[in-house]
């Protein structure tokens, strides 16, 4: 389809704003810019059936299953919606006096209420506006912390090679040295491992728990004390909390500061890409170092970006907790994990989980023999479930499973849904036997083949020109 | 309510299919004493009506201005109809980032003409597909402007205070240090800028138009600037780019800025939307994801995430920033709101909030005990001296109106597009009235 750019007429427009009522003033000379920028010149109707056509190929958790692991695509309440644009908060200016902004303060100090008791945390901050932004700001505190005790040798953090890449981009925006840990065969925390590497020099572990391949480290009672007995602290990355809200509690576990994806955990929506929103909680002795804003609040704290966050994210998010209440919590978390294990069940005996065994809100298959097999790889399964309609999992990802295919169901499916997908899978899983090569072209009907990625990166086209 | 369509029956159905008895036993690996023995101590869950009525009575809490003067890094905009509808279209809304071209060419080609469209503003060569805000995006200026031996980063004072905050923060993180080039009349000192450029200073930030609403010399800061060998970040009010000369013609390497101003609501601070351009020199630092053109393999014209060995999942510690998530919809939203305004809309929008700031500035400076502060021209807000400033103040919020934003002193004045000249004559008036007792 054509660029919005390539549907411009000169001179055409939309008339949006009032003949202006007071004098003209000039910029003075010097400051003025020569050329207009070539903007799309459009009427209305143009703009609306342009973004009308975009919006056509676009696959969203509304459109159908959206398995990607590690996402929690879990259906977003339209109602959420509704409350985040109500004029009472959508009008408000962020540095408007505080008797002004009563109804704000309420929204943020009852959802930050509402998930301390969720993750058995004492403070909780929502300036973060994603999952990474939250990492950097539990991991600052870590340094906070250390810092203010003089303890100044702590300069490394430890991450398992199945981390969220976020993780050591994360410890390392924050100036510590990461040391990688092989995880166990059943992708947990090798303990001996782990042992191997804390010292006085340790600052602190990154954990997401549930891991990265869907399973519960039974260990984390033991791993946290560990961390904590070599003076180290323990950042709990909460992206998969999905699975045990209203179960068991990260601040139960041992951790000492988390973060929540707004986005994932408590079905505020991703807009293909963000806005997202984060909370940051910590325990009661690490509130000191929470960030703050320079305008809105008292001087001398961090800051990770301006006012206080997302805001509008955090509305949807006390909705939906509002919404759920303290039965929906867990009731989400366990159904997630039942939907989890239902759907590898039913795939089980064609494609293969990587661990055979109970799994939590997401489970690996694992392709490498398949592949081996058929020469069918994870990425060709992929790339025909598009043509199902169905988005594909999470590919190549966690890197310790070779062709992995990673699906999280989330709880919002319905057991129609899930037996359609895996009869799709096992429909995939006999074509790739018998007619491979239809699968390494796939998709065959969608907006597009497959791309070539390697010379987007080779000669880049990032913009559009004027011909 | 929990969004769980499974019926009782087909609960019990799955779990067998499981083969497991209950949901306790799909806990298993959770040792017993961590398991929470109690419910959570939340309220019961609410039907969407009660949920309804509690959210919308927070909402009610809030004080609504019919006139806003304030702006301070969140501006009070015109936001046309169509720029909120396009975003809220469910597809849009509920999409991942797309990492699955094949079914994403919406999303991919929404933010391929957002990046043209901040590269056309700000006449650099290439954008990324947005960061988090504009003080962010300052941030990961600053890191993406230092290497091995230029380690230092400057910020002009007359920067927005909550910018100047989260750069230093991100500087603590790396462990680099931020150091503050003093203002003279509420601009940066251009004096002490130069002195202060030494070999270790990897770029210098500045604000246009500043805190204090002044325009900047941009282009003789920039010279300074690159003088030293170092580079020169703008971050730009995205409607003052209707009027203004672009940051690359200023000499920009990097031209950053907030988003806000294009369509989005003030709601409280965020969601907001951090721009980030560079030139094609600088492309392989820029940080974040990008939008590239391609061809599939029928070689039809086709879109993909691109550029991405610079990025955490690839380079993991090595990357050079950890973001992942942005303001994708925000984006959507800026695209939209440029795509309806147009070359002409936008200009009109930045003339008319020049013209209004400057009508409400002679209008209160008419008043005996209100002058500027500061001399120079400026854009679309300037700071006043107020004598009893809080009683004015609250008069003016009284009537509705929400004030400038006291600063240190005086008061931080705004005006755009949406004020008719008879809110801003109000305005004036009681301003006048209260200061005549």
């Amino acid at each position: 389809m054509k660029l919005i750019f390539e549907k411009s007429v000169p001179g055409r427009h939309c008339d949006l704003l009032p003949r202006c009522d007071v004098e003209t003033v000039e910029l003075p000379e010097g400051f003025r810019r020569e050329t207009a920028p070539a903007l799309p010149e459009l009427s209305e109707v143009d703009v609306a059936r342009h973004y009308t056509e975009l919006n056509h190929r676009v696959h969203g958790v509304n459109c159908g299953f959206y398995p990607l692991g590690s996402c929690t695509m879990k259906y977003n309440p339209r109602i959420d919606e509704d409350m985040a644009a109500l004029p009472g908060f959508a009008g408000v200016h962020p540095l408007a006096p505080a008797h002004a902004t009563r109804g704000c303060r309420e929204v943020l100090d009852t959802a930050a209420k509402y998930l301390c008791e969720i993750t058995g945390m004492d403070g909780m901050t929502f300036q973060p506006a994603a999952g990474a932004h939250g990492e950097f700001t539990g991991v600052l505190l870590i340094k906070q912390y250390h810092q203010k005790r003089g303890d100044t040798k702590r300069r490394k953090i430890i991450v398992p090679d199945s981390a969220h890449g976020t993780n050591p981009a994360t410890a390392a925006m924050c100036g510590f040295e990461v040391v990688n840990i092989p995880s166990a065969p059943d992708g947990c925390v090798d303990l001996e491992a782990l042992k191997a590497v804390l010292g006085e020099d340790t600052a602190g572990l990154m954990l997401t728990n549930p891991n990265t391949v869907g399973l519960f480290d039974q260990n984390i009672l033991e791993i946290t004390r560990l961390v904590h007995e070599a003076g180290g602290l323990c950042y709990y990355d909460g992206a998969n909390l999905n699975a045990v809200m209203g179960v068991v509690r990260p601040g139960d576990m041992g951790f000492d500061c988390i973060h929540m994806n707004l986005h994932k955990t408590f079905a505020t929506p991703h807009g293909g890409g963000g806005p997202g929103a984060c909370a940051v909680g910590c325990k009661d002795f690490l509130k000191e170092f929470l960030p703050a804003s320079a305008l809105m609040d008292e001087p001398g704290h961090i800051q990770v970006r301006a006012f206080a966050g997302n805001f509008l994210v955090v509305v949807r998010a006390l909705t939906y907790l509002l919404t759920l209440g303290r039965e929906g919590i867990p009731e989400a978390a366990k159904n997630a994990v039942l939907n989890a294990n239902y759907l590898m069940r039913k795939i089980q005996g064609t494609f293969e989980p990587a661990f055979d065994r109970i799994c939590m809100h997401e489970f690996v298959l694992d392709l490498s023999e398949y592949k081996k097999e058929t020469g069918v790889s994870a990425l060709d399964v992929a790339k025909s479930l598009i043509d199902y309609g169905m988005h594909p999992p999470t590919m190549y990802f966690p890197m310790i499973v070779h062709e992995a295919l990673m699906l999280e169901p989330t709880e919002t499916e319905s057991k129609e849904t899930l037996d359609w997908a895996a009869q799709v899978y096992r429909e995939l899983y006999e074509l790739g036997k018998n007619d491979p090569e239809f699968m390494h072209n796939a998709p065959h009907h969608a907006q597009i083949a497959r791309p070539d990625e390697v010379r987007a990166a080779r000669q880049p086209i990032l913009r559009w020109q004027k011909p | 309510m929990s969004y769980v369509p499974s019926t009782q029956a087909q609960r019990q159905e799955m779990l067998r299919a499981v083969g497991v008895s209950d949901y306790r036993e799909l806990y298993r690996d959770v040792p017993e004493e961590m398991l929470l023995d109690r419910e959570l101590d939340l309220p019961a869950g609410m039907s969407e009506l009660e949920v309804s009525r509690t959210v919308s009575a927070m909402a009610a809490k809030n004080t609504l201005f019919s006139t806003i003067l304030r702006g301070a890094g969140a501006y009070d905009h015109f936001i046309p109809a169509v720029v909120k509808s396009i975003p809220a279209k469910e597809e849009f809304l509920t999409a991942y980032t797309p990492y699955q071209a094949e079914m994403s060419q919406g999303v991919l080609q929404s933010i391929f003409e957002y990046q043209t469209m901040i590269c056309e503003l700000t006449g650099m060569d290439v954008s990324n597909a947005s960061v988090y805000d504009g003080a962010t995006a300052a941030a990961e200026a600053a890191a993406m402007c230092r290497d091995r031996k230029r380690r230092v980063t400057l910020i002009s004072a007359a920067a927005h205070p909550d910018t100047i905050n989260t750069v230093r923060t991100y500087c603590f993180g790396t462990g680099d240090e931020l150091r503050l080039v003093p203002m003279k009349d509420g601009k940066t000192d251009l004096e002490a800028l130069k002195a202060m450029l030494t070999p270790e200073v990897a770029s210098f930030y500045v604000q246009q138009p500043n805190f204090f609403g002044l325009l900047e010399d941009a282009d003789t800061l920039g010279e300074a600037v690159h003088a030293a060998g170092a580079m020169f970040v703008m971050g730009c009010n995205p409607i003052s780019l209707g009027l203004m000369k672009s940051p690359r013609d200023c000499g920009a390497d990097v031209a950053v800025g907030e988003g806000q101003p294009l369509g989005m609501p003030l709601g409280y601070g965020g969601p907001y939307l951090g721009f980030m351009a560079t030139t094609q020199k600088h492309m392989r630092k820029l940080p974040g994801r990008i939008v590239g053109e391609t061809v599939d393999a029928k070689g039809e014209r086709a879109y993909v995430l691109s550029l991405q060995a610079r990025e955490q999942h690839i380079r993991r510690e090595k990357a050079s920033s950890n973001i992942c998530s942005n303001e994708a919809l925000c984006a959507l939203t800026a695209s939209v709101y440029l795509a309806v305004m147009g070359p002409e809309g936008l200009r009109q929008a930045a003339q008319q909030s020049m013209a209004k700031a400057h009508y409400l500035m002679r209008g209160l400076t008419e008043i005996e005990g209100v002058r500027c502060v500061y001399p120079g021209p400026f854009f679309h807000e300037f700071v006043t001296t107020l004598p009893k400033q809080e009683e004015v103040l609250s008069a003016l919020e009284r009537a509705g109106i929400l004030g400038g934003l006291p600063v240190e002193g005086g008061v931080l004045w705004c005006a755009t597009e949406k004020q008719s000249r008879e809110e801003l004559d109000r305005a004036i008036a009681i301003v006048k009235e209260v200061l005549a007792k």
